[in-house]
């Protein structure tokens, strides 16, 4: 049985993988874009992805997803809604009305920004943080330090795709990742 | 001959989702500058029954309407379409601002109050005589709704409808978008 299990995850994953574009020199030369807009073209591909999110995080008394904008509001809300939880979208500076909080992080050349409502958190709430990928990890190690500063629990971080050759995974505070494709 | 379809009142009778949907978004007032109230539905996301009542409403109506493809416009969009074309077994295509889509897209620009604006779409998203429906968190101008209906024209799409949560005063008592009926849940909250 368990065998069936992992071989029917096996064909969900491989479908994923495959669904997945890569497009070389963008945004510029030298990095090979990890595209999910053709996984979100296949909709049993898509459907899959979800629900493989769905069933690592059932059950576990996760109240809140937070979604990486932008891409992170694709796969967030679904898994958000399938397991009863909020949805909280954590965005580039200045696109949140009202009142928020701010947390910078290092990018390759310079730093950049993301923000989370004042009050989309509660302290003690159990929550993911939801992108499309991992690279180095330094926007999910925001997204950790935003809801912890809020007084959440993180208790992992999810992604379609990880480039474990950006070492992303040891640099997220300790907190679990839990990936479905790696790309080398 | 002009319509919007504003569901708030059937036969003098409010659907209770509908009224726990207008209130649960947050108005800010002058947001992003002085003088415009912004309605802010991220206070409906906190809510998930309220949330996924939106989702189904919005499922109920396109079941049956052969839709292939949802596309939704950055950001928002993103966050509502998607629940919809999962539930329709359909596509989504993000409509993107520019510079964001890797590969090959079409473009369309737009007029702002002060400047243009531009929506990107990947070539290949979508085949011509596709049934498409656009989606977008808050119609106010229609100026961004415009150029998306426009992207999925010019290859051959035939979009069915857009559809919004909110849209602002001057729909209410119809208004069409490039022929295209426009589909609102709830007008804005002042």
């Amino acid at each position: 049985m368990a065998v069936c299990e992992d071989k029917k995850q096996d064909t969900r994953i491989q479908r994923i993988a495959s669904s997945i574009r890569v497009v070389p020199d963008f945004p510029k030369k030298g990095i090979m874009f990890q595209d999910i807009t053709t996984l979100l073209l296949d909709p049993k591909a898509f459907k899959d992805t979800v629900d493989l999110f769905v069933e690592q995080y059932t059950g576990r008394g996760i109240s809140v997803v937070a979604g990486v904008e932008a891409r992170g509001f694709i796969f967030g809300p679904p898994i958000a809604l399938a397991i009863g939880a909020k949805f909280v979208p954590l965005r580039k500076p200045r696109k949140l009305p009202g009142e928020v909080i701010s947390e910078n992080y290092i990018l390759e050349y310079g730093s950049d920004c993301l923000e989370m409502h004042v009050g989309a958190v509660q302290p003690g709430e159990r929550a993911l943080v939801v992108d499309d990928l991992i690279a180095t990890g330094g926007t999910l190690c925001a997204a950790i330090s935003l809801l912890e500063r809020a007084g959440a629990e993180v208790l992992e971080c999810a992604c379609v795709i990880e480039l474990p050759e950006l070492k992303g995974r040891g640099r997220l505070n300790g907190k679990p990742l839990y990936v479905l494709v790696e790309s080398h | 001959m002009k319509e919007v379809v504003m569901l708030e009142e059937e036969n003098g009778v409010v659907d209770p989702r509908l009224q726990a949907i207008k209130a649960a978004i947050r108005v800010v007032p002058h947001f992003p500058k002085p003088g415009i109230m912004f309605n802010d539905i991220t206070t409906m996301l906190l809510r998930p029954k309220v949330f996924k009542d939106a989702v189904e409403i919005f499922v109920d109506r396109y079941r049956d309407m052969s839709i292939s493809a949802v596309a939704g416009v950055e950001a928002r969009g993103f966050i509502f379409g998607p629940p919809i074309a999962l539930a329709l077994g359909a596509k989504f295509i993000p409509l993107r601002k520019p510079k964001k889509l890797p590969g090959e897209v079409i473009s369309e620009s737009y007029v702002l109050e002060y400047g243009t604006d531009s929506l990107e779409m990947h070539v290949g998203a979508v085949q011509p005589g596709e049934r498409v429906i656009i989606i977008d968190d808050l119609v106010a101008t229609g100026g961004t709704l415009c150029a998306a209906i426009n992207l999925l024209e010019r290859v051959g799409a035939d979009v069915v409808e857009c559809a919004c949560l909110i849209g602002l005063p001057k729909f209410k008592g119809g208004c069409w978008l490039n022929g295209k009926p426009v589909y609102v849940l709830v007008d804005c909250r002042q």
